[in-house]
């Protein structure tokens, strides 16, 4: 049995619906973002997937740059999540709909 | 990409990945959630390693199942958000909503694998194990990729601020 980079790009496929399928039914706004990072990493798998494919290291590198954005994201993320618990003692996303605090 | 004992260390580390996602999902306990996630991370960490990235699979777990994962864990811990009542229940039409959720990201899926494996992708041609050690990849970050870097750090300033803002001032209203 030969491993092609069609199992690899349909694992990153399936990583990425899970992940978008949990930001469209998890009401919590960590978990909501917990997917969110799957998403990301399913993205990563794939950019690896094709470095090795192609026999380049460029995509490793974009890969680099993905991690930093995601890091760069869930700080600011948790730092909103945080603020809007405190104003409003809840994370539900269904009763976040006011951007006045 | 390999045959032999790759094949199945594909097949296991593409069944935990896809178990603890959909664990992930399922569990009512935010922080169950989180350490699926760990799980997650710790299997694609394998993968790359099998796909000749090393560095990057170090990253992977030093960056996302160590530092992004604690910082999950000590928000959940320090909201004690793990179990928010109506977070979960089925409330009114929201079982109608997941099964809209659920079809739509089945297409997407279906959508993904035919276009992803059918056309698209030229699926032959394998080529060579480069060389992708740390002086490698960071070689290439620096020959090519200099300009992008620096942004980079624009980006990693720019958030350090402001999470230093969204802190101090809720710290100003409080007082």
């Amino acid at each position: 049995m030969e491993l092609t980079i069609n199992w690899y790009i349909a694992l990153s496929a399936i990583l990425f619906s899970l992940g978008a399928l949990g930001v469209l039914t998890r009401r919590n706004a960590i978990i909501v973002f917990m997917s969110i990072e799957m998403m990301l990493n399913a993205a990563n798998l794939a950019f690896v997937a094709f470095a090795r494919h192609l026999g380049d290291l460029d995509g490793q590198v974009l890969v680099f740059f993905v991690i930093t954005v995601a890091a760069a994201e869930v700080a600011v993320g948790l730092a909103l999540i945080v603020n809007i618990f405190r104003s409003k003692k809840s994370i539900n996303i269904d009763e976040i709909n006011l951007m006045k605090g | 990409m390999g045959s032999g004992p790759v094949v199945y260390i594909f097949i296991l580390m593409a069944l935990v990945s896809v178990t603890s996602a959909i664990m992930m999902l399922r569990s009512h306990n935010a922080i169950h959630s989180a350490l699926w996630l760990v799980l997650n991370f710790t299997a694609i960490a394998v993968l790359y390693v099998v796909l000749n990235a090393p560095f990057i699979a170090m990253v992977q777990i030093t960056v996302y199942a160590g530092a992004i994962m604690v910082l999950f864990l000590f928000v959940i811990m320090l909201l004690g958000a793990e179990q928010l009542q109506g977070m979960t229940g089925a409330r009114g039409n929201e079982r109608y909503h997941q099964a809209v959720a659920l079809v739509l990201v089945a297409l997407l899926l279906v959508g993904f694998v035919i276009l992803l494996t059918q056309g698209g992708v030229a699926s032959g041609g394998e080529t060579a194990v480069i060389d992708s050690s740390p002086a490698a990849l960071g070689l290439r970050l620096f020959e090519g990729y200099v300009l992008p870097f620096e942004v980079t750090g624009i980006l990693l300033l720019a958030a350090i601020i402001g999470v230093a803002v969204f802190s101090r001032s809720k710290k100003k209203k409080e007082a």
